[in-house]
This record gives C-alpha cells, structure tokens and sequence, in this order.
C-alpha cells in the first residue's frame, strides 16, 4: 500500500540545524551564561560499598570562595526512580535514589557537593572534606551479589535481587525438547558499554523571582526531568521549569535525570544564585549510565527439518548500585525470544541484579543489542552445528507479517526482513565468498557472518506514548513548529518539519522549526527514547498540521475564494481546486487575510498532544566480512552491511548517518569497548577516552547501508523506529563472522585482541 | 602567580589581554572572549572537540596554554565563513553530506580540514583519516565525515 506521492517526505533538505552547527552558533547548555554563576562539584565516594559515618566539611568551609556544601544531611529523604519511564510504569519499585546518600554503593556514588565561585576553588575544597567510611564487602559480579549474606545493596531487595518479573512461557516447553532432534545449549556475556557523547552531561539552575526553579539542562526528557525533580524535592511540579537547548548527544543517557535534582537542590543552597554542574570526561564515564553487562543462557530444540521448536532463556542482567531503567533493558533482551522466531514453546526468565559497580541504564537498543547477541549467536551454533544454511534457516524460521506477540498483543504489520537478508546477501557477494573461504589454514583466515533482528517502536503497550506538537501560521503562510520531541543529534527537529510540510502542502524551508524544549511553554511529550519520536511525535505533527490545513482551508472558502471548501487543497503554498489543480489565491494572502480581515480575523494555530497506542516493529540485518589474524587475535573488518526494514524513510540521508552511526557503536561494543572496573576494589579503571576504547576514524570500516521500504500503516507516513535499530544485529554478525573464518565461536564480547588471541591459544589454534 | 599580558588575533581581530600563566586557550575563547563554537568534549587532549588553528596548524586548546599565542594568529569555528556570511566550502560539504548529527564534534573536525584544505596539500583517503583521527565523533560512525571532508578538499 503507498500513499500519494510525497513531495517532502522521502527527500534529504539540508537539516535544520546543520547551519547553526557548521558556524559554531548552535548554543548547548554550557554555552549558555548567567551572570553570577557559581560551579558546582559532586563529592563522590571512594568506596564501593560503604555506610558513611561521617563528614568533617570544616576546613573546606573555611576555605575563601566556598559558598555552600551540602550532604546527605541536607537534602530531602525521598527516593526517586532516576529513569525517564512513565510516572504510571514505576510498576518494579525503582524508586531506590536519593539526591546524596549515606549509603554508598558504588565508586562514584554521590554523598555531597561544593558550590563555589570558581572550578578551582570547588575542586580544592572538594578534597579538604573528610568522610569516615564505614566498609561493607562489596558485590562485584552478578554471583557475588547473589550469594551475599547482606546487608542488601537496597533494604528489602533480598539476595540483590532488583526483580525477577515477568517471566513469560507459552507452550508446552517439556514437549516440544522431548520432541526436537537436536538440543542445544550456550551462554553468552555482554560487557559495559559507555555512550561517550561527546557532550558530557551539564546543567545549571537558578531561581527565577517566584521562587521558581529553572533548570537548563542537556537532557533528552524535558517534561520527564520536570516530574523527577519535583518527586525529589518534594515541591510541586509546576514549580519547576526545564529548557533544554542543543544537546551533544544522549544515545540513552541522557533519558536518565541524573544532574537537575541535585542541580535544584544547589541552587536552593544559595538562595536561588545559579550554579553549573559541567561533568568532566572522567565523571561523566563513572556517574552516569551504562549498558547493562548481561548473561544470557539459551537452550533450544530443532526438528529433523530444522525447525526451531522451542526456546528456553535466562536473562542476567546487572544493573550496578540503582536500578535507573533497572528491569526493562533485561525484560527488552527477553523479548527477543517472542518476536524474532515462532516457535511452538517459548520460555524465558529475567533477573536484574544490584551489585556495587557503576549503573547502567538505557542506552541506545535498550537490551537489544545483548538479547539479540545472545540469540543470534545460538542460532549461528545450531546451523554450524547442523550444517545448515544460515540465511535459509533464519528465513524459514523468523516470524512474518500478522505475527501477534504473544506476550503483548502487538501484531507485526509490515515485516522486510525477508527482503533485508536477500539484500545483504547480495551486497556482500555471500555465496562467492562461502565457496572461496572454505578450508582455510593461514595466519590470516577470512570469514563472512550475519544476523537479524526485531525492536518495537517506543513503549506501548507497556506504557502510554504521547507526542506534542503545536503549529502556527504566520501572516505570510510559513508555520512555526514546535514539538516536544528533542533533537539531540538525530535529526528529529528536520524529519518532523518534513512531515509538517508534506500535509501542509507547504515548501520545508516554510517550517520554522523551535529546536529548544522548555516545560513552560512546549507541548507536553515524554521525550527522545524507544525509537518513537518520528513515528509517535509524528503523529502529533501529522495531526496538528492536518488541523491548521482544514483551518485556513475553511477560512479561504468562507473568505476568499470562490469554492466550497471540500473542492479545495494546499499545494506548494497556494490554495488550488484539488481537482484540477488550478491556483485560486496564494496561501500568504490568504494566511494575511486570516489576521487583519476586519469582519473576521482568525489566526490559525493546532495544539496537539496525541495519545497513540500503537507499535510497530521495525527489522532489519547485518552482513560483514571479517579478517582474523592468527597470530594476534586482531578481527579485521574487511565489509559490512546493514539492511533495514524501518518502513518508509522519511529522510535518506539522515537514516543513512543514524545507521552508519549505530553500526560504529555496535563495532565498538563487538571489539573494542569496555568499561573495566577493579576486581577487588570496584573502582573504573578505564573511565577515559584513553584507556576506553572508543572507535577512533581508523578503526571504524566503510559502513554499508540500505533500507528495504516497506509501509507501516500504523505510522505517521508508513515509518517506523530506526534511531536505535542498527545497534543490533552488527557484534551478533561479526562474531559468526569470527566463527567462520576460526572455527572459534566467541560468547563473550567485546573480542578484543586480548581476549582472541588468548582464546585461540587455547583452542591451539595459535 | 604573577599575571601575563598576551597579544594575539582572533579570527583576525587583535586581542589584548592579561591572563593567569596557567589559562588554557579553551578557557580564554570561551569564557574571557565568549567565543562558545569551540567546545570542551574532555578536557585532556583526548577528543578533538576544541580544535583550534594556530598559525595554521591544528591544536587542542583545552592543553594549549593561553601564554603559548601571544604575537600568533588563532582561529576557530566562528572565523571560517566570511565577513558577509558566507560559508566556507568545507562547511558547505559538511552541511551536504550530512556529516552533522548532534553538532558536538563538528567545530573540531571542520578546523582539522580547514587546515588540511588550506595547506594545499592532496590527500589520500588513508590520509584523510590519519590527518582526523584526533578528532572523536560518536554519532555518524565518521563515513559522511570523511566523505565531507573530501568533497571540501576538492571544491
């Protein structure tokens, strides 16, 4: 099914911002100044597990230029959950955080903060405070922490456990292994990942002359930060305001709201002065997020005609010392055993566990990338095992269109991935390549490897998703645009004004675009996360500009032009007969018209906040070629291709930096990145980009793209979500890439040299 | 400490100023002048983000100290369009090619080839990488970069 032809949609403007951005006019939140500023530091325990006995802040409150210090003493004792879920989603009880805590559960955790007049001056002070610890033996991996006699991480989480539910079985799981010709079982290991934006997290604060707090903040959840802040504080929400300006990237993140309560409650120690809180490099790697390190053990059974039967999972997943998103991310990952594979019997259990180590939260997939390493790496084992065909398998196996998810409800109504393998397939010259590759033995063996995956486009039916949007139309019929949705480098502000602009009838560069979020003023909308703001946000603007078309078509038929308004129709900025497509009045006249007419002046304007509850499932896969030098361990990338099913792509040029982008991330979780903390200790060893290994431009390989464009009738213009999609299927497909050319399956990542070439020593491969 | 007095142009303009001997040229664009394009993604050399041109020739001004430019000409994000607005060519390949997502890491990039640009110099693609790989960016997995900043060369 197609729509008409689009006239906006489907093309690549330049985006909105790219100007702003090129001239270093683009302004972030600590390119923004208030007179006065004060800088706030966070005092951070040096302690994994700690109670806090006390905290001497004499000498530092002595020290000239100091303007406040505050502790847990200080602050109100309400926990709050630090992620950015619906008030309405606090289902699992993850309001385990306060401000500062007396409990220290981590390297890093926040216990108190200096507010002075300078950097310099907050960082001295900083270490003039003298905190007694008082030590517990910490939970540094996931056994640990189950195995503890306590005291628990969080009063009341026995045994660590942050939840254990919502496990999900369908079937007869014991008939169908009894069944299956072939059973198969393996474990597979994520690592920490960090998103390494390059903007790290800031915010500042003041209050405003009623007593208002104002809170600039590189967030990607205005109207979430808003609820959090006032939760924590225990202060009504409309006594706070959030403005979000240009934000240096999130990748999840910044979904958390970790800065603006405690940058609230700074400001409130100086009598409503504004401070900054401008987290370094090497703060913002160990007080932040993370990916969640995840376990995942999977048994399957296949029938003599390689069906997959059944599939039977565990999901480990460890969340450091809070809960942030906690759950979700683990519940995500066992998602994939419901909508990647019908199977006759499914069954999958979850833990999210606390231990003393760093948090993790949301980060761009959300569990995916690991469910679906997880799952791709096993089936790569069966068909190995079996001698299968892994592209026939995965075709013959992978759910299609009407699939419903069992677990939810959600039917899959567009469904490319079909399309998306045989695209990949071909890119790659897959089956030249097999047949070249076979039995190889030198130092360096070469290997072609792919995977697939599902992802929902934002959170219904789990929760309620609402996008907002608000256009209106200027005397000289251009449009202001404003949404809640954030731009934090996806290009969200530029795909909405093409919506806009497709059912306006109206030419791009004729949306204005209002790029900064500020709770006071734009519509309400929960923000950048999930992959919706094209397809939920989009709907908003779809039906806001659907809104302000009727208008001023009703006004120009009342006022203007000589036809009924149901004959009439915008296009290119004129108002014309739709049938014949004659011009009756340009659209500025009659925009002008709507404003000064003496008899009836009617400006137009839509306010929408649009409840949509729907989802649609976005697919797509990875192919790659790798090279693995024996001798080293070193994996080369020699070509990969990502092919995505997002449904009709809104902006090609866009999509393509939103995948290749993602694929680099993926690279990097594959190979290279890992937040290492000490075994004994739980202090970050590697928390800068240094000692991280982030993927610099030598390392990333020429990144393939391509979209099979289905249409997605639930969507604003037959879209669906792409933002995090393309995380997903790369370190699956690099690692059976590995396995190919070595023989070697790899069921931990990221496969660092280290790690490879240890691995190969063992295997005597060396 | 005693304070220094340092003289230098920024994008062109004399700059007259008396600074503390450890002030970095980062602190000294953006706070003392309020310059706010070049940007401070680490703090320590690692990521590029505050790339300026000294004499030409691409620095970190988060590790460059402010004392270390008196009598040179500094130039950064603001000063690559010219007087009347118009943009550079390098800065019309990034905007082309789609080489901004979040925009963070942009100044940085354009001045490292800005600098490759203006030297004259032809550059391979393995070249092209080698002259950037100082320069972190988190968002575009660098393809559209690289093809940006060859587009900028040639034009």
């Amino acid at each position: 099914m197609e729509e008409k032809s689009n006239k906006v949609v489907g093309t690549s403007p330049r985006r909105k911002d790219a100007k702003a951005k090129v001239m270093g006019k683009a302004k972030y939140t600590a390119d923004i100044y208030e007179s006065g500023m004060l800088v706030g530091k966070i005092l951070r325990s040096e302690k994994a597990y700690a109670y806090i006995r006390n905290i001497d802040t004499s000498k530092a409150e002595a020290l000239p230029g100091v303007e406040a210090i505050i502790s847990y003493k200080d602050v109100p004792k309400i926990p709050y959950a630090l992620q950015a879920h619906q008030f309405s989603l606090d289902h699992a009880g993850q309001e385990d955080h306060l401000i500062f805590t007396d409990k220290a559960r981590f390297v890093g955790d926040e216990i108190g903060a200096v507010i002075a007049i300078d950097d310099l001056t907050a960082k001295k002070a900083l270490s003039l405070i003298e905190v007694e610890y008082e030590e517990l033996e910490p939970s540094l991996t996931i056994e640990a922490a189950l195995a503890s006699k306590g005291p628990w991480i969080h009063e009341g989480r026995e045994h660590n456990i942050l939840s254990d539910l919502w496990g999900y079985e369908d079937g007869d799981v014991d008939k169908a292994f009894t069944e299956s010709a072939h059973v198969f079982e393996g474990t597979y290991d994520t690592g920490y990942q960090q998103h390494c934006h390059l903007e790290n997290h800031v915010s500042y604060a003041y209050m405003d002359s009623e007593d208002r707090i104002v809170i600039v903040s590189s967030t990607q959840v205005p109207h979430v930060a808003r609820r959090i802040v006032g939760q924590a504080l225990g202060i009504p929400w409309g006594r706070i305001r959030v403005i979000k300006p240009y934000v240096g990237g999130g990748f999840g993140n910044k979904a958390d709201v970790r800065l603006e309560p405690i940058v609230a409650a700074m400001t409130m120690a100086v009598g409503g002065r504004p401070v900054i809180l401008d987290f370094s490099r090497e703060e913002c790697m160990i007080g932040t997020a993370n990916r969640h390190a995840m376990r995942i053990k999977i048994k399957s059974g296949v029938s003599e005609d390689g069906k997959l039967k059944v599939l039977q999972g565990e999901v480990l997943s460890n969340a450091g010392g809070y809960a942030s998103h906690g759950h979700s991310p683990t519940l995500v990952a066992a998602g994939k055993f419901v909508n990647m594979y019908e199977t006759e019997a499914v069954k999958v259990e979850n833990r999210t566990i606390y231990t003393n180590l760093p948090i993790a939260g949301a980060m761009r997939g959300y569990g995916t990338p690991q469910g679906v390493y997880a799952l791709e790496s096993h089936v790569e084992d069966i068909v190995t095992a079996l001698g299968l065909d892994p592209i026939t398998f995965r075709k013959d196996n992978f759910i299609k269109e009407n699939f419903v998810n069992p677990a939810n409800g959600m039917i899959t109504h567009s469904n490319g991935v079909r399309e998306c393998m045989d695209r990949g397939r071909e890119l790659i010259d897959w089956d030249r390549k097999k047949e070249l590759y076979k039995n190889q033995a030198g130092p360096k063996r070469r290997g072609l490897g792919m995977a697939c995956f599902s992802y929902e486009t934002g959170i219904y039916p789990i929760a309620k998703e609402l996008g907002g949007a608000r256009i209106v139309m200027n005397q000289d019929g251009s449009v202001q645009l404003m949404c809640g949705a954030t731009e934090i480098g996806q290009g969200a502000d530029t795909v909405l004004a093409q919506i806009a602009a497709e059912v306006l009838g109206i030419p791009f560069d004729m949306v204005h675009m209002i790029s900064t979020q500020d709770t006071d003023i734009t519509p309400f909308d929960f923000g950048a996360y999930a992959s919706r703001q094209t397809y939920v946000t989009g709907l908003a603007v779809k039906r806001a500009a659907n809104e302000v078309k009727e208008k001023i078509l009703r006004f120009a038929a009342d006022e203007i032009v000589d036809l009924p308004v149901y004959m009439l129709d915008l296009q290119d900025a004129n108002i014309v007969n739709k049938h014949n497509g004659q011009v009756m009045a340009p659209l500025d006249k009659v925009a002008l018209a709507s404003f000064y007419q003496v008899d009836r002046a009617e400006p137009t304007t839509s306010d929408v906040i649009n409840n949509a509850p729907v989802n649609a499932y976005s697919y797509g896969a990875t192919f790659t070629e790798v090279e693995v030098n024996m001798r080293t361990g070193k994996i080369e990338i020699l070509e990969i291709f990502n092919v995505h099913d997002s449904g009709k792509i809104i902006n090609r040029q866009l999509a393509e930096g939103q995948v290749e982008g993602g694929m680099a991330q993926a690279i990097g979780q594959a190979l290279s990145e890992e937040l290492l903390m000490h075994p004994t200790t739980g202090k970050t060893l590697n928390n800068n980009l240094l000692d991280y290994k982030l993927p610099t431009i030598m390392d990333v390989p020429d990144l393939g793209v391509d979209f099979i464009e289905t249409y997605e009738p639930t969507g604003p213009m037959g879209n669906k979500g792409l933002g995090e999609p393309p995380t997903m299927s790369p370190a699956p497909a690099i690692r059976n890439a590995v396995l190919d050319a070595t023989g070697v399956a790899f069921n931990r990542i990221p496969m660092n040299p280290q790690r490879v070439f240890e691995r190969l020593k063992q295997e005597g491969l060396l | 400490m005693n304070r220094m007095q340092i003289n230098f142009t920024l994008n062109g303009k004399d700059i007259h100023l008396e600074i503390e001997p450890g002030e970095t040229l980062l602190e000294i664009i953006r706070k003392r002048l309020g310059e706010i394009g070049t940007k401070k993604g680490c703090g320590v050399g690692e990521c590029g983000a505050c790339t300026v041109l000294v004499e030409g020739r691409p620095v970190d001004s988060c590790i460059y100290l402010g004392i270390w430019v008196n009598g040179n000409d500094v130039r950064t994000v603001e000063g690559l369009a010219a007087k009347d607005g118009n943009l550079s060519e390098m800065q019309e390949a990034y905007i082309e090619d789609g080489a901004v997502q979040c925009g963070f890491c942009t100044p940085g990039f354009l001045m490292s080839a800005t600098a490759m640009k203006e030297n004259g110099r032809k550059y391979t693609r393995e070249e092209v990488k080698r002259a950037l790989s100082g320069n972190f960016c988190r968002c575009t997995g660098y393809k559209k970069i690289i093809e940006a900043t060859e587009k900028g060369l040639k034009s």
